[in-house]
């Protein structure tokens, strides 16, 4: 157990330090928020200001988008830039099991999202500042757009073990994860559901992170939105071990 | 302690290793050698645990690689074919990391780093970001990471590839020095490498082991090996033929050349020969009071060898299909 933790931590902190060698980090985190306060601030868009509402609902609507693309390009080079550099092999014939690394990799990357979506806190200022928000929802959707994010990290550690190109990597990505989202998109459900019987589009729907998503943004942390989204990386983590185990059985 | 029991790694309809055998104990230091594609780079990553093995055993210590993987592999240090280092990090973090990854924490790490970076030669690069390095100094980080714990087990794939003529010897003697308490698998194109570091070598071609003993009885596997030159004055070259051909344990005797001031001969000893024609010929000079001008006995070479069981494709392939 302890090996395990000692394993996985080691693994985290050198991808942790990866991000941070280059400027590539701090960029991605400049675009994010710029992209972030655009959607947010903007009078077509967000209408944050317009609402007049003490909310962060329209900060938060956009976050399944800005990440469709966003998560995909920290993601990508999860384990193709292993695989093309070659350390794949170092990595792997050392002695810790595969699933140290597949995990320890994940959460390196999880936690730099994390990051990322915490120094948003300014505009959480900002409705405190302007109104008298009612805090639960604002942490439930934070927590919410935590999951959103892994969920989707985890579909591209899948996609990036799949290939050493890193934009063929993004692009199935992008892919997946769009599905996700338009499984349980309204415009998309309320087309479905002139032909095809309800319990399917419910059932497809409860496939969709935005099912699950917009569930967090209402202030209640439940159960079932938690298991979605921690079932989702278990599967796509456990898709990336196949993977890699077939890459090098063949 | 590495045992490989008929190890097969099939690629697709491709076998890449076919049914290899051999064991390496503590103090050897064996040599992979073969033509590209022979299958040693496949042979160890599956030793090393890199990829499964279609069939066969390998065993490292007490540990199956397939069943016990993880004491398998720490038990052994590997340094892959290409050498590969993490691009993003310093020689240092990149050190410091494969330390931890085994295990080693502290102040051992501490110790154990200043060691292989003091091994090989590293001080200067020591804060560069690997990306970089140059190829030399890459390999040599990479080296370095593979013997940070100071492994039992040491498997190296050229691990003399793209140093210049200073590392080459500096790490051939590392080699060397360590292989008299660890067992030592390497591969390398360099056939004086072999006889200058190896106390054994395998020579594999097409995933097949094809010769298999210590470089002397490898280099006496050559067709010239112990063939004896002789340049004798005064004397005429059939009857110095004749008295060589008498010696027992010769195949055959060529004369080279003949005028009026000498005659050169070469005496081809038989396969079976036990050493003492060097003694018989010596002799047979001393009866014979002959002036010797010049006298000398050809070494087997490696690469002779090499290139007698390892024929280059074509030939192979033509002598199937006739
Ligand atoms: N992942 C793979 N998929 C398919 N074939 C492979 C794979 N890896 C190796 N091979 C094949 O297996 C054979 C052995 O390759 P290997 O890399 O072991 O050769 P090698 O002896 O190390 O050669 P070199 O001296 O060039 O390094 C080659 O024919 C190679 O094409
Ligand atoms: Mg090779």
């Amino acid at each position: 157990m302890n090996q395990t933790r000692s394993n996985i931590w080691c693994v985290l902190k050198r991808e942790w330090k990866g991000y941070f060698a280059t400027p590539v980090a701090f960029v991605f985190i400049v675009i994010f928020l710029a992209l972030i306060g655009f959607f947010t601030f903007s009078s077509q868009l967000g209408q944050f200001f317009e609402r007049e509402e003490a909310s962060l609902s329209s900060f938060f609507t956009w976050h399944p988008w800005i990440y469709l693309f966003l998560v995909p390009s920290v993601g990508m080079r999860l384990w193709s830039e292993e695989r093309r550099q070659g350390t794949m092999e170092l990595l792997l014939t050392m002695p810790v099991a595969p699933w140290h690394t597949i995990v320890g990799k994940f959460l390196a990357s999880w936690a730099f999202l994390a990051l990322a979506l915490l120094l948003t806190f300014p505009v959480v200022f900002t409705t405190g500042y302007l109104g008298d928000p009612d805090y639960g929802p604002i942490v439930c959707g934070y927590i919410g757009s935590i999951f959103l994010a892994g969920g989707y990290l985890a579909v591209s550690s899948m996609t990036s073990a799949l290939t050493r190109n890193q934009v063929i990597s993004f692009i199935l990505s992008v892919v997946i994860c769009l599905f996700l989202i338009l499984a349980g998109f309204p415009p998309v459900t309320d087309m479905l559901i002139q032909w095809a019987p309800g319990w399917l589009v419910d059932t497809v729907s409860s496939f969709s992170v935005m099912t699950h998503f917009f569930s967090f943004q209402r202030g209640v942390l439940d159960s079932r939105d938690i298991i979605f989204f921690l079932s989702l990386i278990g599967f796509c983590l456990f898709t990336t071990s196949v993977i890699l185990r077939s890459l090098r059985t063949n | 302690m590495i045992h490989v029991e008929k190890l097969v790694k099939a690629f697709g309809p491709k076998i890449a290793v076919n049914r290899i055998s051999f064991q390496v104990e503590r103090g050897e230091v064996l040599g992979f050698l073969g033509p590209n594609g022979a299958g040693k780079s496949t042979t160890m990553r599956m030793i090393t645990g890199f990829i499964p093995p279609t069939e066969g055993q390998v065993r490292v210590g007490d540990h199956n690689i397939i069943d016990q993987p993880i004491h398998a592999k720490r038990l052994m240090g590997y340094l892959p074919e290409s050498a590969p280092c993490y691009p993003d990090m310093t020689v240092h973090g990149f050190l410091d990391f494969a330390a931890e990854i085994r295990g080693i924490r502290g102040g051992d790490r501490k110790r154990a780093i200043h060691r292989v970076v003091d091994l090989c030669f590293l001080e200067s690069v020591l804060h560069q970001s690997v990306d970089t390095l140059s190829k030399g100094y890459r390999h040599r980080t990479c080296f370095a990471q593979s013997i940070i714990h100071d492994p039992d087990v040491l498997i190296m794939d050229e691990p003399t590839d793209g140093l210049d003529p200073n590392q080459k010897h500096e790490v051939r003697g590392i080699i060397k020095r360590m292989g008299e308490k660890k067992a030592i698998i390497f591969s390398t194109h360099i056939l004086e490498e072999v006889e200058a570091v190896c106390s054994r070598a395998i020579i594999i071609d097409r995933g097949e082991i094809v010769a298999n003993g210590t470089p002397d009885e490898l280099k006496n596997r050559s067709r010239n090996a112990g063939t004896v030159h002789l340049r004798i004055g005064g004397v005429s070259g059939t009857m110095v033929r004749e008295k060589l051909q008498q010696l027992s344990g010769v195949e055959h005797v060529t004369l080279l050349s003949e005028d009026a001031t000498h005659a050169e001969v070469s005496v081809k000893p038989e396969a079976r020969e036990s050493g003492s024609l060097g003694e018989q010929i010596s002799d047979l000079i001393h009866r014979e009071s002959w002036r010797i001008l010049k006298l000398n006995r050809q070494e087997g070479r490696l690469d002779e060898v090499f290139r007698d069981i390892t024929k280059p494709d074509t030939i192979k392939e033509g002598g199937k299909a006739a």
